[in-house]
């Protein structure tokens, strides 16, 4: 391949670094810890789970200033800094010692007791204080991704609130001059590591891709690696071969006709958030509560269909949406209904060396109603215990068409076909809804895990159909989270 | 005259932030990780069991002995002195000695220069095994009769005429699921040998004596010739008390067989296979009470989930009988206990220490005494209150004689509005047939003391250097409750000087031997009485010293915020403290505290085990969705004693953290076995800790009448663990939700924690006895 660097280049805080001779599956956090002697930031779960690893990266926005997001670095590898400045809580404070703003209102308001979580706390502030978009996402939601189990989050969330009263980021200046640094150290070369065995693909067009992975078809692609991370970090596999796919610039490509939303593998779920927000609001809270703000972060659309797994939070939505999947393999292209792609567990219909482009999601049909329902032991950032999707088209008070999927209820992301039998063509009343309910017994037949048993499973998947229904008729039936906003 | 606003800054009665706030958000707070590797360190890593009760056949280390950087491999046959790291029963070996008796296991360790490939190394030792049919559940243990440990029984009155000649009886069963401590720092250690047989032990530990004398019976060696210190731990919550001897051991074991320093960190999973947790409790009950709600008597038959060995499950249990009252007079009560073996892992003390288990019973009973005679549960749980009208004794024969409870509860039911918003729910309640709303406000009552009396002793080190500056140390350790400040509040009030002179020191066993663990909220009782007793002592002699000097009476010589007046004259602290020094004067003191006034017979179960207790008041709504069971904490209004508080800031921290701690334990934290006995749950992707999202509205005052009976630290009461329980309100709240989704018709069958599984499948089958389910 023309033109490639096997040195990761990066700036940790202000200092340049040039990377190589390290395993490409070295965390960041190890690298932090043992490589820098930079121990603030905590392994906590090593699962991208409870937060205490969150540091900050940034990188050049394509308008002269810098694009910040707070990661895990526990499972986050360290050729996902090339190019990238990375700061962590031991970037804040002044040389002098003078805390920054975060540190300060963290102090001020009691923010921490034992401490081993504060440092992921004050980089998830403080990339919210650098961004701004604490506003948009709501403190809590911003905070949901980070455990504390002495606080009681109280003195964080008064903490967090004198950050967003306080002015942010406004040196546009010294980001154009840390962005130009940036830039100077990526360059315009592609990213190949070898190390003991390992290498490190990242291409940076989609037909370097293709080529790569044609030569390479036994290698392991990663995009957000919130999957891939947990092979290394907690399964302690050996990967020889890594291409990470989020360098391939038509892989963040994300277009929306009015008619039809595509979006590429490679784009994050936070990046995905308003243009599904933009298709249903539903979708929007789905994307809320589908995991914290550091793993939508990095974790991807192409990703989370990808991978396969039968509690993926977006497939059952998409599908009920009607979304075709496109796929390439060298030169050749070809798509697919999305529920077609689940074959069984841990099987899709993927070939060797043939990759997940991108994800073609139709607008709603007029007259169609919608939902989706995300349930969970814990209401955020858990990993679902049934997630449903419904798409039912309604006309002269007839169910037209219907579409219903489920996660979580079977080996795959699945269609309910007898539920939506049960549905089609029949008035949409109580009693069909009652009978495509009872249908829902005869489409999955649930496990019984750590997550919730068999019997919930199917009794709320039934719920759930019933709450749909409730919602979309009459005087409609209002959610817990808005009883609680309600509430104050 | 001193100007009256005049005072030291970080004395006592005053918030002052924890000590090492500024070094949490920088990240220069050290953690036992954190601290460099040392030339030569070796990285352990321990092979446990996957069967939860098999016969260890064989173990072939050889390979791993083979593998690259190996320095060692450890099993039971390598251990020189005693292969225990029990606190009391000697029953918890190192390494599996021939039984595996739960799945998670130590079995061996590698240790090797990486952690990498001490990791790799394990996975080539080869170790055969002989499954054995294992015990899981309390009800297989019950079914077995296997007790662990002698059963225990309290009693007051004649509680089966009682019963029966009530009104009106129930009987029922409550199951009390465990809980994962979940402290964000997973356990580790490190250990250096020194010269002669020395070893010097790094913990994250609660209990540094007994890692230190655990470690010497370890490897044979005298107490003397071991030390543990401990600067801060990530967390602990009881976590860390007994459960760290045996992570200090392996590299303890490590760097005395190899010369070479040694470190073990768990990762989340290991930590949480391996550790114990709190108990899970089996209760039933028969309850007799008249018309209106009074309870007349009362059998508990409480049942705990001990796990393998005894580790604490003898104190702990006991804690849940002594709290199976909480508030109430239950005026003729059988409270029987017993201390179930099961294949799992050992359990152990978590902040409340079996109390929570116990106090949980008699709410639920009380939420269905009061669903059986028709009331609002709020008017019969005051109308069983201790007071003039139900007496005080509790089962174990000692007299509630600091009853602030109704007073509390009072106050709480005006100041949350509690009548005005349970009338809002039952509206609410009226007008959604899906959504359904719950509140409840209830009470917690918690004995301050250790069960076991010998333990209620402290000790502290006081240092007073020429310059003024002080140096504290004390036997209690730093977990994050703020210990260590408010400790050093205390030494600056006693000699009136800035906080900032007093250094906050690492708890060492060289300092402070045979302490106690710092636990059962005992920590600033004790060390704060200990430090101040050391502090005294040197006051005195520059007291006695000032007064003999300039010719004053000694209580002319008054100790002025950061200056010393003698008779008409001032001198600076530093000034007097460098005069003393010339004039030959002691100014390094130990100081010593015993807790006065505890006499327990626990052959009798009868005497004063506690102090004084603790109160609390907290009321909690909830709302639930009847076709999924998830629910949202709305809003908990909180009113709790803390006496004369050391350090608000400090306390309301304990208050809130306590709250979601319980919240946490009540709602989501499902520990769930498999048949086979194996933790499902290791992994915060399967363990839900609560997050920020979960925090409801909450409302906390700390009551402003509060103030100690007993002669307490400067009067403030323990605040670590009575919190905790604060949360029943919600498992209360939630109850009440279900009774509301099935139309009032039954009380459901609603167990800990409440997870949205459990809230649907109660609700659902009220329902189903009614016959009312559909859209």
């Amino acid at each position: 391949m023309a033109n490639t660097t096997g040195e990761i280049r990066f700036l940790l805080g202000d200092e340049e670094r040039a990377l190589s001779g390290v395993p490409p599956t070295l965390t960041i956090l190890q690298y932090l810890r043992r490589h820098e002697r930079l121990t603030g930031t905590k392994e906590g779960c090593a699962e991208g789970d409870c937060g205490a690893c969150t540091v900050m990266l940034a990188e050049p926005d394509g308008a002269g200033g810098l694009r910040r997001w707070s990661v895990n670095a526990c499972i986050q590898f360290v050729p996902s800094l090339h190019g990238r400045q990375l700061t962590t809580v031991e970037h804040l404070a002044a040389p002098d010692g003078a805390l920054n703003p975060v540190q300060q209102a963290m102090v001020d308001h009691h923010g921490s007791q034992c401490g081993f979580c504060t440092p992921g706390f004050v980089m998830q502030l403080e990339t919210g204080r650098m961004t701004g978009e604490m506003a948009e996402t709501g403190l809590i939601d911003w905070l949901a991704g980070n455990l504390c189990r002495c606080t009681g989050y109280g003195p964080i969330i008064a903490a967090g609130r004198q950050v967003m009263a306080e002015a942010g980021n406004n040196d546009a200046d010294a980001d154009r001059a840390v962005a130009e640094r940036l830039k100077g150290l990526a360059g315009k070369s592609t990213l190949a590591l070898a190390h003991d065995g390992q290498a490190w693909f990242a291409p940076r067009d989609e037909d370097q891709l293709a080529a790569i992975y044609a030569e390479h078809p036994d290698a392991v692609l990663v995009a957000g690696a919130t999957d891939v991370g947990l092979w290394v970090t907690k399964q302690h596999r050996r990967l020889d071969t890594l291409i990470d796919v989020t360098r391939v610039a038509e892989l963040h490509e994300l277009r929306d006709d009015g008619t039809v939303l595509n979006i590429g593998a490679a784009v994050s779920h936070r990046a995905a958030t308003a243009a599904l927000a933009n298709l249903h609001g539903d979708l929007a809270e789905l994307l809320r509560r589908f995991a914290s703000i550091q793993i939508r972060n990095s974790g991807t659309v192409g990703g989370n269909i990808a991978n396969g797994s039968p509690i993926g939070d977006l497939p059952p939505a998409l599908i009920a949406l009607d979304a075709r999947l496109h796929l390439r393999k060298g030169d050749a292209r070809r798509d697919m209904a999305l529920e077609d792609f689940f074959i069984d567990y841990g099987k899709q219909d993927r070939a060797p060396g043939e990759f997940v482009t991108r994800v073609e999601v139709p607008h709603l049909p007029a007259d169609a109603q919608f939902g989706c329902y995300k349930l969970s032991k814990r209401f955020d950032q858990d990993i679902s215990a049934v997630m449903a999707a419904f798409r039912v088209t309604v006309g002269d008070g007839v169910a037209r068409d219907a579409r219903i999927a489920f996660g979580g209820m079977a080996a795959t992301p699945k269609r309910a076909a007898e539920a939506e039998a049960a549905l089609t063509g029949k008035p949409w009343t109580e009693a069909t809804v009652e009978a495509a309910c009872a249908a829902l017994d005869r489409d999955y037949a649930p496990i019984t895990d750590m997550r919730a048993s068999a019997a919930y499973r199917a009794t709320v998947a039934a719920g759930l159909l019933r709450r749909f229904y409730l919602e979309r008729t009459g005087a409609g039936l209002a959610r817990l989270g808005e009883v609680e906003a309600a509430h104050g | 005259m001193d100007k009256p606003a005049e005072r030291i800054d970080g004395g006592v009665h005053y918030p002052r932030r924890h000590d090492s706030a500024e070094k949490h958000v920088s990240g220069r707070a050290i953690y036992l990780d954190d601290m460099p590797d040392l030339p030569g360190m070796l990285h352990c890593f321990i092979g446990l069991s996957p069967h939860a009760h098999g016969r260890v056949k064989s173990i072939d280390t050889g390979a791993a002995m083979a593998a690259p950087g190996v320095a060692c491999v450890l099993t039971a046959a390598d251990v020189p002195g005693v292969n225990d790291a029990s606190p009391i029963n000697g029953d918890d070996p190192v390494f599996a000695d021939g039984v595996v008796h739960y799945a998670g296991q130590s079995v061996f360790a590698v240790a090797a220069d990486s952690l990498e490939q001490a990791r790799a190394a394990a996975g080539l030792v080869r170790v055969e095994y002989d499954p054995l049919p294992a015990i899981v559940t309390v009800d297989d243990a019950l079914a077995a009769d296997a007790d662990l440990l002698p059963p225990h029984e309290m009693c007051l009155g004649e509680p089966e005429t009682a019963i029966e000649t009530s009104a009106n009886q129930i009987d029922g069963t409550l199951f009390v699921g465990g809980q994962d401590h979940f402290y964000l720092e997973g356990q580790a250690a490190q250990a250096v040998r020194g010269e002669d047989d020395d070893m010097m032990v790094w913990s994250s530990t609660q209990h540094p004596t007994e890692v230190q004398h655990n470690v010497a019976r370890l490897l044979g060696i005298a107490d003397h010739s071991v030390t543990c210190e401990v600067r801060r731990m990530g967390g602990a919550f009881g976590g860390k008390e007994s459960q760290a001897a045996l992570i200090a051991a392996i590299p303890a074991l490590a760097a005395w067989i190899t010369g070479r320093p040694a470190k073990l960190c768990l990762d989340r999973d290991d930590d949480m296979l391996l550790t114990g947790k709190r108990h899970d409790f089996r209760i039933d009950y028969r309850v007799g009470f008249d018309d209106t709600g009074r309870i007349q008597g009362i059998i508990f038959d409480q049942a705990a989930r001990c796990g393998y060995s005894a580790d604490l499950s003898s104190s702990i249990a006991d804690r849940a009988m002594f709290h199976a009252d909480n508030a109430y007079s239950l005026k003729n009560a059988r409270i029987r206990s017993r201390r179930m073996k099961t294949n799992t892992v050992s359990n152990t003390a978590f902040r409340g220490f079996g109390g929570p288990q116990g106090m949980l019973a008699i709410e639920h009973v009380m939420d269905r005494i009061a669903f059986a005679v028709g009331r609002d549960p709020l008017d019969v749980r005051r109308d069983n209150l201790y007071g003039a009208e139900n007496g005080l004794t509790t089962p174990y024969h000692m007299d509630v004689v600091d009853n602030v409870a109704p007073e509390l509860i009072e106050a709480l039911e005006a100041s949350s509005d509690y009548r005005a918003r349970r009338s809002a729910v039952e509206t609410f309640n009226a007008e959604n047939a899906v959504l359904k709303k719950g509140i409840a406000l209830t009470p917690v009552k918690f004995g301050i003391s250790f069960t076991t009396t010998h333990l209620n002793q402290a000790g502290a080190l006081v240092h007073v250097y020429k310059d003024g500056s002080v140096h504290l140390n004390h036997g209690g350790t730093e977990m994050g409750q703020g210990l260590f400040i408010k400790v050093a509040q205390v030494v600056a009030e006693e000699f009136q000087i800035e906080i900032g002179k007093v250094k906050i020191t690492a708890t060492t066993t060289a300092q402070v031997p045979n302490t106690s663990p710092t636990a059962a909220s005992s920590g600033s009782d004790l060390n704060g009485m200990a430090a101040r007793n050391a502090a005294r002592a040197i006051r005195q002699r520059l007291i006695a010293y000032a007064s003999e000097t300039y010719k004053v009476p000694e209580d002319q010589v008054l100790f002025l915020p950061n200056r010393v007046r003698i008779g008409n004259e001032e001198k600076s602290f530093a000034e007097l403290v460098n005069d003393a020094y010339h004039a030959r004067i002691s100014l390094s003191s130990t100081g010593f505290y015993r807790t006065p006034d505890i006499d327990y017979d626990r052959e009798k179960a009868r005497g004063t085990p506690f102090f004084y207790f603790a109160y609390g008041a907290a009321c909690t709504e909830v709302v639930i969705d009847t076709l999924t069971g998830e629910y949202r904490v709305l809003r908990v209004d909180i009113l709790h004693d803390t006496g004369k508080s050391l350090n608000q800031a400090i306390d309301l921290g304990q208050i809130e953290g306590g709250y979601i701690q319980g919240l946490g334990w009540l709602t989501t934290e499902e520990l769930v076995w498999d048949d086979e006995g194996r933790l499902r749950t290791h992994a915060p992707s399967t363990y839900k800790i609560p997050t920020a999202g979960d925090r409801p509205d909450m409302r906390i005052e700390i009551w402003d009448k509060g103030e100690n009976r007993s002669d307490t630290i400067y009067r403030s009461k323990a605040v670590g663990e009575p919190p905790l329980m604060l949360a029943i309100s919600a498992f209360s709240a939630l109850t009440q939700a279900v009774i509301a989704a099935g139309g009032g018709r039954a009380f459901p069958d609603l167990h800990a924690p409440a997870t949205p599984e459990r809230v649907l499948m109660a609700a659902d089958s009220l329902s189903a006895e009614s016959g009312a389910k559909s859209v």
